[in-house]
């Protein structure tokens, strides 16, 4: 399936990139699948990952936890806790 | 009603505003947030700040603002909201945030004001960067925020 990634905040500025289109196996396809093909290709993505434990994933502007299931075309983001307001 | 915007905003409008939108409120509560020119970045030190960068998720902020207006409204019997959040480069004491409700009763108003921005801190997606004469850096999210969350949800 292909996923369209974007990062934000201080993870766009560790990544040095806005986003990037990925193909994912269909077998492997949850968020923590996700991940782990994420770090095995990127070593950027891996450091990044291990300075952030408390890194916040969206699926289609929506929070989700590490099992959700992903879907061809999905929409996921990266990105620190919040802190508007 | 909800804004995302580069634009500053004028809190007695916005009041006026309210108070037409509303029809026959007994009470509106407005709160406005501005950008500090001490801000500590740890226990024990502090820095002057120059200024604010407001990143955000456009697209998903609007939806998580919607969807905390829509969580209000079911709390508490609203006439009217309004929530104003600013984005991109901020000055010292400049206004960043401007939420306002509007009910028969002070109690809702009040209550519905505080949920509101209570949420909007740890759930809508907004990201700030602190700039001041060390540089930049982004601004940690506190523990204080995600706790301001559990006094609305007891049991979760």
């Amino acid at each position: 399936m292909k996923l369209d990634i974007h990062y934000f905040a201080s993870i766009r500025e560790q990544l040095g990139i806005e986003g990037q289109q990925v193909e994912l196996s269909d077998n492997n396809n949850n968020v923590a699948d996700l991940i782990v093909s994420l770090t095995q290709v990127d070593a950027r993505f891996s450091a990044m990952i291990e300075a952030t434990p408390s890194i916040l994933v969206a699926v289609n502007q929506t929070v989700v936890d590490r099992s959700y299931t992903l879907s061809n075309g999905d929409e996921i983001a990266f990105f620190p806790p919040m802190t508007g307001g | 009603m909800i804004s995302v915007q580069e634009q500053d905003f004028d809190i007695g409008l916005e009041h006026e505003n309210l108070r037409v939108r509303a029809g026959d409120p007994g009470a509106i509560v407005t709160f406005s947030g501005l950008v500090r020119e001490i801000y500590d970045t740890s226990e024990s030190a502090s820095d002057v700040v120059s200024g604010l960068f407001l990143e955000h998720y456009p697209g998903m902020t609007e939806r998580c603002l919607e969807d905390i207006v829509k969580q209000a409204a079911k709390r508490w019997p609203l006439l009217a909201t309004r929530i104003i959040h600013r984005v991109g480069e901020l000055g010292p004491k400049e206004q960043i945030v401007f939420v306002g409700t509007a009910s028969a009763h002070r109690n809702a108003a009040f209550e519905s004001a505080m949920f509101i921005m209570d949420y909007l801190k740890s759930h809508a997606p907004f990201w700030k960067k602190q700039n001041s004469k060390d540089g930049s850096q982004w601004i940690m999210s506190r523990a204080s925020d995600a706790a301001a969350i559990k006094k609305w949800d007891p049991g979760s």
